[in-house]
């Protein structure tokens, strides 16, 4: 497996608080790694520094270097919006937009010059399908996305990344507003996504990171402690607080 | 707190393995024992002992699931529970070796022995410790001591060669002592077999502690 996101002694700050600390990853392509590790301790602001959310958030500063298929995502040459473009985001809560299930799936590809009704009529099976929602949906498609379950409205939020044909989907903590059976198909769905995009997701559920992920980095204060395959980080575990992690024994 | 009680469990769990290894080593000596002065009685008692080894180690195992089902335990909890579950197989199996001495034992009854036994007695004094000290090394999480109780299986073996070698001669000087002798020859091998147990024992425990798949011999 080839990297598709390099990370190399990345150093991030809020401020004057030093909320990462010398993080150095390889993110493989058409994996699912896995980001855990205990509250604050920096796993979604570094889920936030692969497609430069963290921009959004004021007084914010990133040292180290971060590319993507070989290229600086923080050089001053890149789009972010054409960044963001490539790499996709699911949040912990569905944030469908308030308009119909259609019209969330192109407002993206719509808004990237597609005007064209069968091709986005196309981006909306393909899109759906992909996120295994289509067969839920296919005759309500114009009625509005906030009437779908919790579940679907996630998997709604799956296909508006999908519809964007991202390389990479960063997933914040997606399932911890579903109940355990929405839960499972969305874990199915990331399952079958990897043949397709590279994934990195932040999980609470260590049950979660340890079935559906390829390799796993557990985070703590700020720092990467360990990272490697997920069957080897959830048996044997080469870190002394990774282990402590994983066992419930702080945290 | 959740955890505090998973510990607890598992504290617990750990204990009953340690009390079935006991049971075990009780197995063994009173097994040789019985073959050694041809007390029948005792070799029933034996018998009858294992069931509990049996008992104990259907017990542990519905432990060691319902502690994966409820608290999924992961890294080195995960592999404590799990080669629990394997340790108490193989406690059980020489448990069943015991038996099998004393079933030897039971058919030998009252015939006088056709040779003095050294080398048997030899052999359980061995397996005693390699069973004791694996026990110490389980309660103390002391991978380099389970590897050398695991290197002590050689010693057995040797022992056993000579056993084999040695009747093997008498049943060829007189056939009277074909009868007897096979017996003995399998009480050698059931010894042989139980220290290839407890070396499996001792892989596991070094498999707790240090993570690693080791073949000790």
């Amino acid at each position: 497996m080839s990297t598709k996101i390099k990370v190399r002694n990345l150093n991030f700050y809020y401020g004057e608080f030093k909320a990462l600390m010398d993080i150095n990853l390889d993110i493989k392509e058409r994996q699912v790694t896995a980001l855990i590790g205990p509250s604050g301790c920096g796993k979604s602001t570094f889920l936030r520094t692969l497609n430069r959310m963290n921009d959004l958030i004021e007084e914010t500063k990133v040292k180290g270097e971060i590319t993507l298929d070989g290229e600086n995502i923080y050089s001053k040459k890149i789009e972010v919006e054409e960044l963001r473009k490539r790499v996709g985001m699911v949040f912990q809560k569905p944030n469908p937009f308030p308009k119909s299930i259609y019209e969330n799936i192109v407002y993206g590809p719509k808004r990237h010059g597609i005007k064209n009704k069968k091709k986005l009529d196309e981006i909306v099976e393909k899109s759906l399908r992909g996120a295994a929602l289509w067969d839920e949906v296919y005759d309500r498609l114009h009625k509005s996305a906030w009437d779908l379950s919790g579940g679907q409205q996630q998997r709604l939020c799956i296909a508006r990344a999908i519809a964007m044909e991202p390389e990479v989907i960063l997933m914040d903590e997606p399932t911890s507003a579903l109940d355990p059976i929405a839960t499972s198909r969305i874990e199915n769905l990331i399952d079958s996504l990897k043949k397709d995009y590279t994934i990195v997701i932040v999980t609470h559920s260590m049950q979660q990171a340890a079935r559906i992920s390829d390799n796993t980095a557990f985070f703590l204060m700020g720092e990467l402690v360990e990272f490697d395959e997920t069957s080897k980080i959830f048996t044997t575990p080469q870190d002394k607080r990774t282990e402590d992690y994983i066992t419930g024994r702080f945290g | 707190m959740v955890r505090e009680s998973f510990e607890a469990s598992l504290n617990l769990l750990k204990e009953d393995v340690v009390k079935m290894m006991e049971g075990v080593e009780e197995l063994v000596i009173k097994s040789v024992d019985s073959l050694v002065n041809r007390d029948v009685e005792l070799a029933r008692e034996v018998i009858e002992l294992d069931d509990n080894i049996d008992e104990m180690q259907n017990n542990i195992e519905e432990k060691t699931i319902e502690l994966i089902a409820l608290q999924q335990p992961m890294a080195k909890d995960l592999r404590i529970i799990f080669s629990i579950s394997k340790i108490i197989t193989d406690i059980e199996r020489v448990g069943d070796f015991c038996v099998n001495i004393s079933k030897e034992t039971i058919k030998i009854g009252n015939e006088p022995l056709i040779k003095p036994l050294i080398d048997i007695p030899k052999m359980r004094d061995i397996i005693l410790a390699m069973l004791r000290n694996s026990k110490t090394s389980f309660m103390n999480e002391d991978s380099k001591l389970a590897y050398r109780v695991g290197k002590e299986d050689e010693l057995i073996d040797n022992l056993y060669k000579d056993i084999y070698t040695e009747i093997l001669m008498m049943i060829h000087s007189d056939s009277k002592n074909i009868n007897q002798g096979t017996k003995l020859l399998f009480v050698g091998r059931y010894l042989e077999r139980m220290a290839d147990h407890i070396t499996n024992i001792c892989e596991r425990i070094i498999y707790i502690v240090d993570g690693e798949n080791v073949e000790i011999n």
